[in-house]
């Protein structure tokens, strides 16, 4: 914690967990999506289906979706503006057992056909932990820049991305692994300290068995 | 130089030894802490006030509402009621009363704000340190270093006790809010750290067991009237430090007062909206034609 997590952040109001909070949800989506969204399937459980129009809650996510951070002017317009670039949203309540109170579930499609689905949790003051990606278990916040690397499970692809990292001088501050079944789809999310240049990136998406690279940075 | 901000009297001794404000100290240490320039954490605070501002300002006009229509308006009313000068607290006081609704209220109609240390009690500090720029020629400068002091003291707030509602009600947002504000306005009218130390102390001890109850679940009612509440808090607690008033519960036991009675509030009073204000008919009724039936 430092003392821009009292006198801060900047943003939209009313309220960090419910507004900012949902706003990052959304932003990681879009980014996982890493193309233009057309369609958003956004389910919201416990306090998030109670309160999400009082809250902005539903702008405060589609205006994440549609690449928006949250102290973004255009935020409260942010369902006008969707339908202006011709992204179709719907709401619904959906039940998680054992999840937090604030969490969205969101299924984007985009224009070039790919699918994403983020499940993320609002844990307060705007703080964010996503808890799923594409059906995967995953537990990042986004405080740190983040890579997400879907890959197939195969030997060396961690090296691979890890002796990249090294090369740039880039220090991993945590990894995480999930796989659902061996030698299938996996996720491997790295949190760095630090940033990384675009070259980076672009040599990690070469690599082989290496299916993206999605970089979030930090807000 | 590292501090561990998990003790508020810590803090004051620091800064007294080093002949700093806690301010001053608290942007020393954190862009050690940061890896950056005071300047640049001063550049950062810098945009933070202009936000203040901007939000004093617009959520100060007649037409600000929110979206649940519940609250808009009273920025406005209050400032009016400040300029025409015959308020029982004062000019300074009303004018800090005015700003601190007028952001909240801008933060219930979906504008931008600081939080400070919450969304919901965002207009406390504002109130606080905008009337000093504007009544008592209080430069950028140190209005910046006072955010600073102000940051400081939330830090040992959210270690030792809590900054959220929903863990311990609203003595943890306006609450921490006002203790901080407290601090800053006793370092802006040139009071030593252990009188802002004081100051945050009796800001505390004066909210202390505010729960949160808010009508719907909103960060509307009675949050906006709350930060009325606290940057009056804020004034009365500084007044008292500035005058030699000493708290007789160290600040830092205060803290741990504060800790303890946010754990022991009910789940219907920690933000769900199910006791207090909230329970009331008028509340219930309320929240009913904003969500409906349910």
């Amino acid at each position: 914690m430092n003392i821009f997590d009292i006198i801060g952040p900047v943003m939209i109001g009313p309220s960090s967990s419910h507004t900012a909070g949902a706003a990052r949800i959304g932003y990681v989506a879009r980014k996982i999506l890493a193309q233009e969204p057309v369609e958003a399937e956004i389910g919201l459980a416990g306090s998030f289906a109670q309160t999400y129009k009082g809250h902005g809650t539903d702008r405060a996510l589609i205006a994440g979706i549609l690449g928006m951070r949250p102290d973004d002017e255009r935020l409260p317009r942010s369902l006008e503006l969707a339908k202006e670039q011709g992204l179709r949203f719907s709401f619904h309540t959906v039940q998680l057992p054992k999840c937090h109170p604030n969490t969205a579930v969101i299924k984007l499609t985009g224009k070039e056909g790919a699918v994403a689905q983020v499940e993320g949790a609002s844990v307060g003051g705007g703080n964010i932990l996503i808890t799923r990606l594409n059906g995967m278990e995953s537990a990042f916040t986004g405080q740190c820049d983040t890579l997400i690397i879907p890959h197939r499970d195969t030997p060396g692809v961690i090296a691979t991305v890890t002796q990249a990292l090294a090369l740039y001088k880039v220090n991993i501050g945590n990894f995480k692994l999930t796989r659902p079944i061996k030698g299938d789809m996996a996720i491997m999310t790295i949190e760095l300290d630090g940033q990384l240049d675009s070259g980076v990136v672009e040599l990690l998406k070469k690599q082989p068995n290496v299916a993206g690279v999605v970089y979030l940075r930090a807000n | 130089m590292r501090i561990a901000y998990d003790s508020i009297a810590e803090l004051a001794r620091l800064a007294a030894s080093e002949t700093m404000t806690i301010g001053q100290l608290v942007l020393e240490e954190q862009a050690e802490q940061l890896g950056r320039t005071k300047e640049q954490l001063l550049a950062v605070l810098d945009e933070d006030l202009t936000v203040m501002e901007q939000a004093a300002r617009r959520g100060g006009r007649k037409d600000v509402h929110s979206h649940s229509g519940l609250t808009g308006g009273d920025g406005w009313r209050m400032s009016q009621y400040a300029q025409a000068g015959q308020t029982l607290s004062g000019p300074l006081a009303a004018s800090a009363m005015a700003i601190a609704i007028s952001v909240a209220e801008y933060n219930a109609a979906m504008g931008r704000i600081v939080a400070s240390p919450t969304a919901g009690s965002c207009g406390i500090l504002p109130g606080a340190v905008l009337v000093m720029m504007e009544q008592r020629g209080t430069s950028r400068q140190q209005a910046c270093e006072a955010l600073a002091a102000a940051g400081g003291i939330g830090l040992v707030l959210a270690q030792q006790a809590s900054i959220a509602g929903a863990e311990g009600g609203c003595q943890a947002e306006c609450g921490s809010a006002a203790a901080m504000a407290a601090a800053a306005l006793v370092e802006l009218n040139g009071g030593t750290p252990e009188m802002a130390a004081n100051a945050a102390a009796m800001a505390i001890k004066n909210q202390l067991g505010l729960v949160c109850d808010p009508v719907a679940g909103l960060v509307e009612v009675p949050c906006i009237k709350r930060n009325a509440g606290g940057v009056m808090c804020a004034l009365c607690a500084a007044d008292m430090a500035l005058a030699g008033i000493r708290s007789v519960i160290p600040v830092d036991e205060v803290v741990g007062a504060m800790r303890e009675v946010g754990e022991s509030l009910p789940c219907s009073l920690r933000e769900t909206a199910q006791g207090g204000l909230a329970a009331t008919p008028t509340g219930q009724a309320l929240a009913r034609k904003i969500f409906g039936a349910d």
